[in-house]
């Protein structure tokens, strides 16, 4: 168990790892990174102090370990469109908000997709299995941004209930989680789905009924319980589509979260917030996925000796 | 999994139809015909078929709504703000988005084709640093590297090529390369190593034909991903550059005008979700159909 978790920890150093490269690849090797890293009417002054702070009269990889040391320390340079703040005080100040409406859209996937799966898994072949194939097939096929768009016109406009856009309480967050969260049950359903009937088969489940255990025992203790490890494995995979999402949704809703802000960072050539973005967004995934993968070797021994 | 199409071919009709009809039925025609109509005819043809140049400005006809909403068949579909023919626009926005598709696909195949291949077959380090490559991509939320390639070059189609490219190449190297390591066990490849050929031989013209189709295959089901993708970051502004009639782009365009004109944003967004539905059933079907292997991607 500590050896596999050990060898996951690294994979997902190595992975982040790969990240600042990408970063420090694209602001500093193409072109000149004083044109990413600042503004277009900067003083001479500030230009100097830049190329010290980043050590950018250097070779590349005394450049490449400049940034990676100011990256550990959680120095990211400050940034050119809020001024006067550190661009990672930008991102984490707004980190909050993403992780609210990423929280809320997590929750009702859950709570729709999986009784959902299941249920269609059980009353496979009827009128409801069929319903929970066209939801799965309408969520992959919808664009999301679009989906967005249509729910502010017909649940904010047109009827009124839900406020359009903006940050507040429950009612601002309703619209953009649900948006978020329609790709992932449409996921999460056929995934539970097709967990179930494989466990539904099993010969466990046989005597199960054979003992003349209840119905409804069997589907949601015996079979779910065991079905459930494939759709938590899909979890590392749902943070990154939250995460992607974000971005998209934010934008949509004028959500004040970290994926709003990495489009006016691009938008007004913020480049220090939009790096910092990047980094702290592969961060959490990184980390999310790490729990789901001790969280999936706990509940599964037989990961552990892969 | 089945779907609604495939459910209707593999039932057993009762009535003895012609044989013409019977082979038609085999083929999912509602989603075929759908991706012509919506995709492909008018990305052939959208210089003849489509009503108006996307970029010409109609000023007297700005806003104009769609015929069935009180316009007239001047603008079937309507208008936007510039008085831009939002059904001509839709049908030239076809092209960028089957465009994008078919060369992001095309490298991204031949990308991960080729390195699957070589893990598979060279084993050793190797296939260790493309296997870590493999993780280290699907680890990566494909966002993450459009917004950092936006932020440095600002919205381009080579951007966006990119970004496809990523995010594709490691499923592909992973499918090819199991599929090599059986291969390369295989009599035929053994024989062709006693008659002697080399290991690029056997690796082109021995392995390569067989691991085609399911490249193939594979290639096809990604063009939904794709699409919806290009869309994706056209919107946000960090895709295809404006003022290209792409799909996303003009879902972007009418997103502050929802309350007055619904057109502008309604139909576009129609045309990603006709084209990535239709892809979507046809995937299923091919997965049904040819590749029982690849249920499990």
């Amino acid at each position: 168990m500590r050896r596999f978790l050990v060898i996951r920890f690294l994979q997902a150093l190595l992975a982040l790892w790969v990240i600042t490269i990408i970063v420090f690849g694209l602001s500093h090797l193409t072109g000149s990174p004083i044109d990413a890293l600042l503004p277009d009417d900067a003083s001479p002054e500030q230009i100097d102090n830049l190329i010290r702070h980043w050590g950018l009269d250097r070779p590349y990889h005394v450049q490449y370990l400049t940034f990676l040391g100011n990256a550990l320390q959680g120095d990211f340079g400050e940034s050119l469109k809020w001024r006067g703040q550190s661009a990672l005080g930008v991102v984490l100040q707004r980190l909050p908000a993403t992780l609210q409406l990423g929280g809320l859209a997590i929750l009702i996937s859950v709570v729709v997709a999986i009784p959902l799966g299941v249920m269609a898994a059980v009353r496979k072949g009827t009128t409801l299995d069929a319903s929970a194939n066209v939801i799965a097939l309408l969520g992959q096929s919808l664009p999301t941004f679009w989906l967005g768009i249509i729910l502010i016109w017909v649940f904010a406009v047109g009827l009124g209930w839900l406020p359009t856009s903006g940050y507040g309480g429950i009612t601002y967050m309703i619209l953009p989680a649900v948006a978020m969260a329609w790709f992932q049950i449409a996921a999460l359903t056929r995934l539970t789905r097709s967990a179930m009937l494989e466990v539904l088969d099993a010969e466990y489940v046989k005597l199960a009924r054979l003992k003349g255990v209840p119905e409804w025992q069997i589907v949601w203790k015996h079979a779910l319980r065991n079905a459930a490890i494939v759709p938590l494995t899909y979890f590392g995979v749902l943070a990154g589509s939250i995460l992607t999402g974000s971005v998209v949704i934010e934008t949509v809703f004028a959500w004040p979260g970290t994926g709003w802000l990495a489009i006016e960072a691009i938008r007004g050539r913020d480049f220090p917030v939009v790096q910092t973005v990047v980094l702290v967004f592969a961060v959490v995934y990184l980390g999310l996925n790490f729990i789901v993968d001790a969280l999936y070797a706990y509940v599964d021994p037989r990961i552990r000796y892969d | 999994m089945s779907t609604p199409a495939s459910d209707t071919t593999s039932l057993a009709d009762p009535i003895r139809r012609s044989g013409l009809w019977r082979q038609l039925k085999r083929y999912p025609l509602v989603p075929l015909t759908i991706l012509m109509l919506v995709l492909i005819i008018p990305a052939i043809f959208a210089d003849l078929i489509a009503p108006y140049d996307p970029y010409q400005s109609h000023l007297r006809n700005r806003l104009a709504p769609p015929v069935f909403w009180g316009g007239s068949w001047e603008f079937i579909l309507g208008t936007d703000r510039l008085g831009r023919d939002i059904l001509s626009r839709i049908m030239h926005g076809a092209r960028y988005a089957l465009a994008i598709s078919l060369v992001g696909i095309f490298l991204g195949a031949i990308l991960g084709t080729f390195l699957g291949l070589l893990a598979g077959y060279r084993c050793g380090w190797t296939d260790i640093i493309v296997m870590r490559l493999v993780d280290i991509s699907f680890a990566l939320p494909s966002v993450l590297l459009a917004l950092a390639l936006a932020a440095v070059y600002g919205p381009s189609f080579q951007a966006v090529i990119l970004v496809v490219v990523f995010v594709l190449w490691a499923s592909f190297a992973r499918q090819v390369r199991a599929e090599t390591l059986s291969l390369r066990e295989r009599d035929f490849v053994a024989r062709a190593r006693v008659v002697g050929c080399g290991h690029t031989r056997i690796l082109f013209r021995h392995i390569l034909p067989n691991v085609v189709n399911t490249v193939v295959v594979m290639a096809t089901l990604q063009i939904g991903v794709v699409v919806l993708l290009e869309a994706t970051l056209s919107f946000l502004g960090i895709g295809i550059p404006r003022p290209t009639p792409a799909w996303g782009l003009l879902v972007a365009d009418g997103r502050q005008l929802v309350v007055s004109a619904w057109w502008i944003s309604f139909f576009p967004g129609m045309a990603i979700l006709f084209t990535v539905l239709s892809i979507n059933l046809l995937g299923d079907w091919l997965r049904d159909r040819l590749d029982p292997k690849l249920r499990q991607v």
